[in-house]
Order: C-alpha cells, then structure tokens, then sequence
C-alpha cells in the first residue's frame, strides 16, 4: 500500500518532511498534464466538500483554489470576511463551524493572525490548508515555487536562491526558506537591514545588504512585493528609494557575469521592487509559477483528501 | 516482494510465450495493419504487458503499433474509501485517440472497477471509434462491474482471498510468470 503524506493538515512546510514535498511534487507532475489536456478536469474529489474562507484579500491564492477544486470535481462554498456575519462579531470558530455543520470536509484559510490554522486544526474535524497566516507561513505558494525552480532546473540541491525584499512581514519568505533548506537549497535573504529580523541566520540563511552582490550569487532571484499593508513604521524612506536601492532592473542584470532566473509571488509593484521589463523577460518564470500553483494546489487537496469517509 | 510459500506459478516459459504470441495473433486478426489502432497499457502494471504485445508484434509483423500509457488513478470510486492516498503514475497520451480503435491492455482482470476507471480516463481524451479489452490474467466470476475482456490470456477460477501477481522481466524479475496465491491474513 503506498504511504501518504505524515500530517493530516497543510498548516506550514515546517511540519512536512522531504518525502511529504517529494510526493507533492511527484503528484504536482500528473496534475500538470491533466490541466493541460483538452478535458482539465478529473472526478477524484467528487464526493468533497471545501471551503475556501477568506479572511485577508487575495486574488491568485484564492482563484488557484477554486480552480484546483474544481479541476478534481469538489464542491466548492467560497466565503470572505467582508459582507459576512464576522463584521456583526462571529468569532472565527464559530464562522468554521457553522460551515462544518453544513458537512465541509476541509477548510482552505488565509487569516490575518499567525497561527490561525493551527489553533483551527486543534478544534475542528476537517483537514485545514493554510492559504496564508499574519506573517507566519504560506505554504502553498513556497511549494509550487519550489515546484517552480524544480521545473525549471531539474533539481533544487545545492541551487542558489536569493529570496530579496520585505523579509520581516513575509509568510512567502518564511515558508519558502523552510521549504528550500529542506530541499537542499542555499538561500540567501537581502533587503534593507530594517525588512530582514534579527538572527534570521538561525534558519540555515545567509543574510546580505547588497543586491548587486545577491543577485551575481543567485541562480534564482525570488523577489517579494513591498507589503505597505504591513507596515505600521518606516521601514525605508521612501519606495523610490527603496527601488533604487534593492529594485531589481535590466541595468542590474545585465551587469551580472550570468541569467538568472527571475520569480516573483505577485502581485508585482512594477516599478518598486522590479521593473516591467525584467517580470516580463525570458528569464522570469512569474507567469509559470502561476499555473503551478493550481497543479500543486491539486496534489495537496488530492493527497490530504484520502481516507476521508473510510468508516463507510 | 517476495513470493509466500503457497504461491504456484499459473503460467510461465514457453507456455507465458504462446499466450502473448496467441494474443498477437488475434488482435492481427481484428485490427489488420494496425493503421487505425492505438494499444494503451493501464498504469502501474499493464504497460508491461503493452510493452511485451508491441515488441512480439513488430517480430511477428514488422508493424510498429502506436501505443500510449493510461493511469486510471484520479478516476477511482474507491479512493475516499482508503486510508492513504493512491499514488499516481505517469499518463502517456502523445498519440490522438479520437475516431481510433483503443485496444486497452491491463495485466489482471478482477472487479473490472480499474478498468472502469480506466475508460473515464480514457474518454476525456476524445471519442476513440471502438475501445477494446485485452488482459493476460481473467479471474472469473469475480465482476462487480459489467465488463468482460474482448481478448483474454488465461482464465482462472479464484476465491476473494486469492491473489493472482504477474511478474515481468521487464520490470527486473528473472522471468515472466504468473502467480496465484493467498493471502495470510
């Protein structure tokens, strides 16, 4: 009988092992030839029900979510926080379980608070994917970039991978370090001194202030969205001079003795933290990572899905 | 995995080599030069088998047959049902299988629930002309589906706990064989 993955929710990569990511993966593949087929759907998740409970704003998360349930046939409640009962003053357990009365058997969430999926998966019996906590993790989009730079290179080991900008409010960042040291890639962070936290180190990165310096170090530049949304202080004295100082341009790249290749989680400040004409280059797998994002949203679902009504 | 010890060999040497020649055979006999027909082997284990028909057919005839690979697993009614996830294989569809004659090839022939699954997959590929079913091994009286093989190996008569395994070289046994034996439970 083959294995499955070791968790029964996707709260963070920090909880999955190397052969939980490998499955995903391996999964990821076949569900990537099935969304590319003239027929893009397969009835597996026919019998499942999934919510996709919204607490943040969010386009590309939330639609990969619904397209990759609807790829596998499930049936699909989508809820976010404005013009729902949670702004008379439902508290967040009893909007999930409310929903789960309605027979939901897994609950997608994106929260503003760090550890909301977690603290979710101790109180209700339904498989929890976090689409995004506060600052904290999100695991998904750190897997289908991993999956990304996989696609792309045959192998992640020993590949170096800069992940630059906002490091400090950035669950994209969190979730991809764990995912990539996992992996057996070097990461390296780079930002303003103010956007990276202290002793990041501990987490197997090594930290630089330079972007010219990264980006020749660099197989792979992930740059992350300056997340304003975020920030309560003054991080940087201003986004011109934030992207004269960490944006990354043609001039920058073509300063580099190699290509590197170019992602980015979106949405993109166009202008800020990358120009135009380098998310739009040969070299950007930006648009790549999106339609990943589906088949490795597929493989979780599918995966975390099994043995859900095994006692009939 | 190793065999226990009450496993007999149900077809295996020269025998195992007339059966698929006997196949051959009949499939020439239906589908002629094999212009319009595409041989597609179910993952995991009958792309062995689909393999084994190609290569005896292109010594017997000269003919290299189209074939593709098939992976029925997202299209299961018992998935839900198991405690860990089935693990998918590959799926090889590089040929177009609309107006086509699809022969679909599967090792052992059980339930028919597999092979159901099989001809979901298959048809949101397109519309094929006529599908077909080829299996080495058939287990009578055991369908808990309507389907029955257009071409078959060996028929044999089993009880549930039964298990009936074949073995490849292709897939690095010593040799082609097929086993039936039981469970120990």
């Amino acid at each position: 009988m083959s294995k499955g993955l070791s968790v029964e929710h996707l709260l963070g990569i920090k909880y999955l092992n190397v052969d939980d990511i490998e499955l995903i993966f391996q999964t990821a593949i076949e569900f990537k030839q099935v969304i590319n087929r003239p027929i893009k759907k397969v009835p597996s998740l026919r019998d499942i029900t999934i919510a996709n409970v919204f607490f943040e704003n969010s386009t590309r998360t939330r639609i990969s979510f619904e397209l990759a349930e609807k790829r596998l046939g499930a049936d699909v409640i989508n809820f976010s926080s404005s013009g729902s009962s949670v702004s008379k003053g439902e508290t967040l357990l009893d909007t999930v379980n409310n929903l789960l009365a309605m027979k939901v058997d897994m609950v997608v969430m994106r929260h503003p608070s760090a550890g909301a999926a977690h603290f979710l998966s101790k109180h209700i019996q339904a498989n929890i994917i976090n689409a995004g906590d506060g600052t904290h993790e999100h695991p998904t989009q750190a897997l289908l970039d991993t999956y990304s730079i996989l696609e792309q290179f045959g192998n992640v080991q020993g590949l170096n991978v800069a992940i630059i900008g906002d490091i400090l409010h950035s669950r994209v960042a969190l979730s991809n370090i764990f995912c990539l040291i996992k992996m057996g890639a070097n990461v390296k962070v780079c930002g303003p001194a103010t956007l990276i936290p202290r002793n990041i180190e501990q987490l197997g990165v090594s930290v630089s202030n330079s972007i010219d310096e990264t980006l020749q170090w660099c197989d792979v530049a992930n740059i992350l969205r300056i997340q304003l949304e975020r920030q309560e202080g003054a991080y940087f004295p201003s986004l011109r001079e934030y992207a004269i100082h960490f944006g990354v341009n043609a001039e920058r790249l073509d300063k580099l003795s190699k290509q590197i290749t170019i992602m980015h989680p979106g949405p993109i400040n166009r202008g800020v933290e990358i120009t135009s004409d380098v998310a739009d280059s040969h070299n950007s797998i930006i648009l790549d990572q999106v339609e990943n994002g589906v088949a490795v949203r597929m493989a979780i679902l599918y995966l975390l899905s099994a043995g859900k009504s095994s006692n009939d | 995995m190793k065999m226990p010890d009450n496993a007999t060999p149900i077809l295996e040497g020269k025998n195992f080599e007339i059966t698929i020649s006997r196949l051959c055979y009949q499939l020439i006999e239906v589908h002629g030069n094999f212009e319009n027909t595409i041989l597609i082997g179910l993952q995991p284990r009958g792309i062995y088998l689909c393999e084994a028909l190609k290569e005896a057919l292109l010594s017997l005839t000269g003919i290299k047959v189209k074939e593709g690979k098939i992976d029925p697993t997202f299209y299961r009614d018992d998935f839900n049902r198991r405690e860990s996830p089935l693990i998918p294989s590959a799926t090889e569809m590089s040929h177009q299988i609309e107006g086509k004659n699809i022969v679909i090839i599967d090792d052992v022939l059980y339930t028919g629930r597999t092979i159901r699954a099989g001809m979901d997959a298959l048809l949101d590929y397109g519309r094929p002309a006529t599908v077909q079913l080829l299996t080495l091994v058939d287990r009578n009286y055991s369908r808990q589906v309507p389907i029955q093989p257009d071409y078959r190996g060996i028929i044999v008569d089993t009880r549930a706990q039964m298990r009936v395994k074949v073995e490849w070289q292709a897939a690095g046994h010593p040799e082609n064989k097929v086993w039936l034996y039981s469970e120990n439970k």
